[in-house]
């Protein structure tokens, strides 16, 4: 997992909605609104960052929170 | 009745689009009404491209593009690129007749997101005789098209009495062809489902049965298996679209506006996208406000502590059983009209009846005694 440079799934779509000014991940059958840590995290995830260099834009504490919702997310099928 | 102002109504997040109601498959639960849309009546691809313009500006970020079969619509793939520039979520739902070869690129490359495939049964003689035609080997081929093309792949199963027995089968099914994930819907008994009722209503065993192997199965399975209740056999109402007016919005192929894909035979006014904005139309028009929110109610929904969850049961329903959608859904068990339901669910024993077979004309006789 070390390798793992975290993508969008193809299923999933990241964007700004100005109506509700909030961040969505729409995938097939539902929709989850991003609070704004999550949204930037999720942003990072282009397929060219690997975990580590995820993590290390947020601060040092964070990174236990940052891997974990990078595998949560993962898990639901929503990063490949 | 007081209506609540625009600033209260929240956008929706969803819409259906009904681009055609001309499909090749004849089910006999179709979703569509029994009065079928013409094709002369679509909305033309430049009528439908400003739909999603406005449907996107009004705040939806989902669509399922369906029909009948929507892709009947030649410019299915002009359609799917309108959307996708509006930043709407595309899911196509469709029988997958004509949907390998060629068409899966052009859609996928035009920005389409995601597929749902319809199935009749497991086996294909009887998937296609509940389909009412031969449209099986499509399906599988349709599959195994999306898949290639690392389109997310689910597969929609409307079941009733002819195939609730063989839900191991429609399970397995679905995983074969690769699905992530199943859509078990036990029929709503409206439209052509109510025509169909006496054929189609499963009996209590068989919905116990089949929902303990469901139960079964998502122990073993990573695949996503959502059942869809029958609300004949619980006492308890489904949640009427999450509220009326209050998550989706449905488009018809003439451009009718409507809260819920049942809701044709309503006696309401419904307002079209060729005379009205869409967001006049979520917000202001009497179609949406009419059961909007939990005011209309009367008793026993008004003081139930249940109204915020289940809104009531379906309004369309209600309608087609009792004469009034204002009334409590009868598969309520505490509406008086409860017996409607129960006087059919409770049944030992069924008679075998014929399908009425979905056709663009409607047929005469609409509800069985």
């Amino acid at each position: 997992m070390t390798d793992w440079r975290p993508a969008l799934s193809r299923s999933a779509m990241l964007r700004h909605c100005p109506v509700r000014q909030a961040e969505l991940l729409i995938v097939p059958e539902r929709i989850v609104v991003l609070n704004d840590e999550a949204a930037e995290i999720v942003g990072l995830c282009d397929g060219k960052r690997t975990v580590a260099e995820i993590v290390a834009e947020f601060p040092v504490e964070a990174g236990e929170d940052v891997t974990e919702f990078l595998d949560r997310v993962h898990a639901e099928g929503w990063l490949q | 009745m007081t209506q609540p102002s625009s600033h209260a109504v929240a956008p929706p997040w969803a819409m259906l689009a009904e681009l055609t109601h001309g499909c090749p498959l004849r089910c006999p639960y179709c979703s569509n009404p029994t009065e079928l849309v013409a094709r002369a009546a679509e909305l033309d691809t430049g009528e439908w491209a400003r739909v999603f313009e406005e449907a996107a500006a009004l705040g939806v970020v989902h669509a399922h593009l369906s029909g009948g079969e929507p892709l009947l619509r030649r410019d299915l793939v002009e359609i799917v690129g309108a959307a996708r520039g509006a930043g709407v979520f595309t899911q196509l739902v469709t029988s997958g007749v004509g949907l390998a070869g060629r068409r899966v690129a052009e859609l996928v490359e035009a920005g389409l997101h995601s597929v749902q495939l319809s199935v009749q049964a497991a086996e294909p003689a009887e998937s296609d005789r509940i389909a009412g035609r031969r449209s099986f080997m499509a399906k599988e081929l349709a599959a195994a098209a999306v898949v290639e093309a690392g389109l997310p792949l689910g597969v929609n199963v409307v079941l009733h009495r002819h195939n609730l027995d063989r839900i191991e089968d429609l399970i397995e099914l679905g995983i074969a062809w690769g699905a992530e994930r199943i859509e078990l819907a036990n029929t709503q008994f409206y439209g052509w489902g109510l025509l169909n009722r006496e054929a189609l209503l499963p009996t209590r065993e068989q919905l116990s049965r089949a929902e303990s192997i469901v139960t079964k199965y998502r122990e073993k399975t990573g695949v996503e298996l959502i059942w869809v209740i029958p609300d004949y056999f619980d006492g308890v109402p489904k949640p009427c679209m999450g509220g009326w007016g209050a998550i989706s919005i449905t488009v018809a192929p003439d451009g009718r506006v409507l809260p819920c894909p049942a809701a044709y035979d309503l006696p309401l006014d419904l307002p079209n996208v060729r005379e009205h904005a869409l967001s006049w139309i979520w917000e202001h028009s009497a179609a949406f406000n009419a059961y909007r929110g939990t005011a209309w109610m009367a008793e026993p929904c008004a003081s139930c502590p249940r109204k915020e969850l289940d809104f009531g049961g379906c309004r369309c329903q209600t309608y087609a059983l009792t004469g009034d959608a204002a009334k409590t859904d009868p598969a309520c068990g505490l509406s008086p009209d409860h017996h409607l339901i129960t006087r059919l669910s409770a049944r030992e024993s069924v008679k075998e009846k014929p399908f009425v077979y979905r056709e663009l004309k409607r047929p005469p006789s609409v509800v069985d005694p």
